[in-house]
Formats: C-alpha cells, structure tokens, sequence
C-alpha cells in the first residue's frame, strides 16, 4: 500500500508520473513529497512507488 | 532625527535579547515577489533587525496594487525593488539590501538565492510558486523555502495556517482560496499570511523549527 495525502491505495509498482497523469492534479502546480523528502519534478516519471511509501502532494493556488 | 547604528542596533537588543539579535542580524533572507505577500514581510523582517534581505522582482507599482502591497501612491510606475529598498531604509536605516530587478526563472534561481539562508517564496502565479519550490528543494538543498499557498478571497482568518511538509519546507496559507476563483485578494488577510511566512523565518532563525 501506498499512502498518498492519508489515503491507502494500491498503486505500488506504478511511478509517480503514471499515478499523477490518472488524477486531476497538474505536475506544473504541485510539490510532491515522499517519506521526508521533496521528489524534484525532472524525477516523476522515473520514481517508482514503494509499498510503505508515504506521500504528501501539495498544490499550489494563486494569488500574493 | 535618524538614530546611529549603535542606537539602532541597542533598541533592537533591548527588545530582542542579545542572542536572538545577534542571529536576526547575521541572517540573510530573500524574498521572491514584492507583491502582497513579499512587500509585507520585507517589511515585518527590516523591523524585527534581520541582517540582510534580498529583494528581487521585476515588475513595477501599480495603482491596482496600493489596496494591499506595501507602497505609496507617489510610488506608482517606479520598480518595487528600488521603492521597496527605499520605504525600508526610512523603517530600518542600516540593514543591507540587495536588490535584483528581474524574473526569477528555472536558470537564474539557484544564482540569485545564493547567498540566502532562508527564501521566501512570495509570488502570486500557482505555476511560478510551484517551480521555485522545486529549484530550491532540488538544487540548494541547504537552504530553507517559506512558501505560501492560499490567501485569496474573504475565508476566515484562522485559516491561515503554517504547515512544515519537509525538515526544509514550509507552506504557509489556506491551501484553497485561488484567486483565479475571482474572490480577490484583501490587505489583512494577505499580511496574516505574510505574517506566518516572517514569523517562521524567525522560528527558522531562533532554531525552533517546528510548528
């Protein structure tokens, strides 16, 4: 099981690239972290879910 | 009359306490965007004795901006980063400033944030906000990012909330109100979340790092 933003899901195997493009997020306004850690946007597509991840998205709105 | 550096300096540490003084003034923040969000915690930084600011923006005052960002009227068509530097040197004469009239872009911003030890992240575009998090979570790994994300409209003031998302990474704001929603931006609400951004930077500054 993955956890993302508190949710258990079984998406284990998938990258996070594959995950995000089947949500309504968009790469360009979010910061993903994973167990502690930013996941730079050039490595989406090449991180690979691990069972016991825990995954925060964070989006970005504007206005400042 | 403008006090000596010495009596500035003095109120400061009458106020502060020695050690926590001396850490406002060897640290060396910057503030991304001079908007709502940056002009106010210039501001809130310059008086509470902060060392060194970096300012940086590109773009110029304008009338659509008086209801909430930290200018004058008489300032309208100057470029922020000069009027800005001026309306904190009549707040707090001696800090040093460092000004940068320019877009920060994924190829000048690792340059420009340098010589910071903590960035503010003061835009009001979702898109900019989001690619500067990930330049200086990725590419300056030693520093601390202060972000902001949701301030718009007329949500209740307690929603505004800090939150820490890494040991490197704090995101304060609502997290909903965008002001793509058409419900706009209003001055308290703007510098309450402006407000949680300095205050974190001093927590950041004082080693109290959590929220």
């Amino acid at each position: 099981m993955v956890k993302i933003n508190g949710a258990e899901l079984e998406i284990a195997g998938k990258t996070l690239a594959e995950y995000l493009a089947g949500t309504k997020y968009d790469p360009k306004r979010i910061a993903v972290e994973r167990n502690g850690g930013i996941v730079p946007k050039a490595k989406y597509a090449e991180t690979v879910l691990c069972d016991g991840d825990s995954i925060e998205i964070v989006s970005f709105v504007g206005g400042g | 009359m403008i006090p000596t550096k010495e009596q500035w300096i003095k109120a400061l540490t009458d106020r502060h306490g020695e050690e926590l003084q001396n850490a406002f003034s060897s640290a060396k923040v910057a503030v991304c965007g001079l908007g709502g969000i940056g002009s106010n915690i210039a501001i809130l930084l310059a008086r509470t004795g902060i060392g060194r600011l970096i300012l940086i923006d590109f773009d110029r005052v304008d009338i659509t901006n008086l209801h909430r960002q930290q200018y004058k009227a008489s300032q309208i068509g100057m470029y922020k980063t000069d009027v800005l530097a001026d309306n904190l040197r009549e707040i707090a004469p001696y800090i040093e400033l460092e000004s940068h009239t320019e877009r920060i872009t994924e190829d000048n911003a690792a340059e420009l944030l340098q010589g910071a030890d903590i960035i503010c992240e003061a835009f009001d575009d979702a898109e900019t906000k989001a690619m500067l998090t990930d330049i200086v979570l990725s590419e300056l790994p030693d520093k601390y990012l202060v972000a902001a994300s949701g301030m718009a409209g007329m949500g209740a003031a307690n929603s505004i909330r800090t939150r820490r998302i890494t040991n490197r990474f704090y995101l304060c704001g609502d997290e909903i109100s965008d002001v793509g929603d058409g419900i706009g931006l209003v001055a308290p609400r703007v510098a309450l979340c402006a407000a949680h951004q300095a205050h974190t930077v001093l927590r950041i500054i004082a080693k109290k790092l959590e929220v």
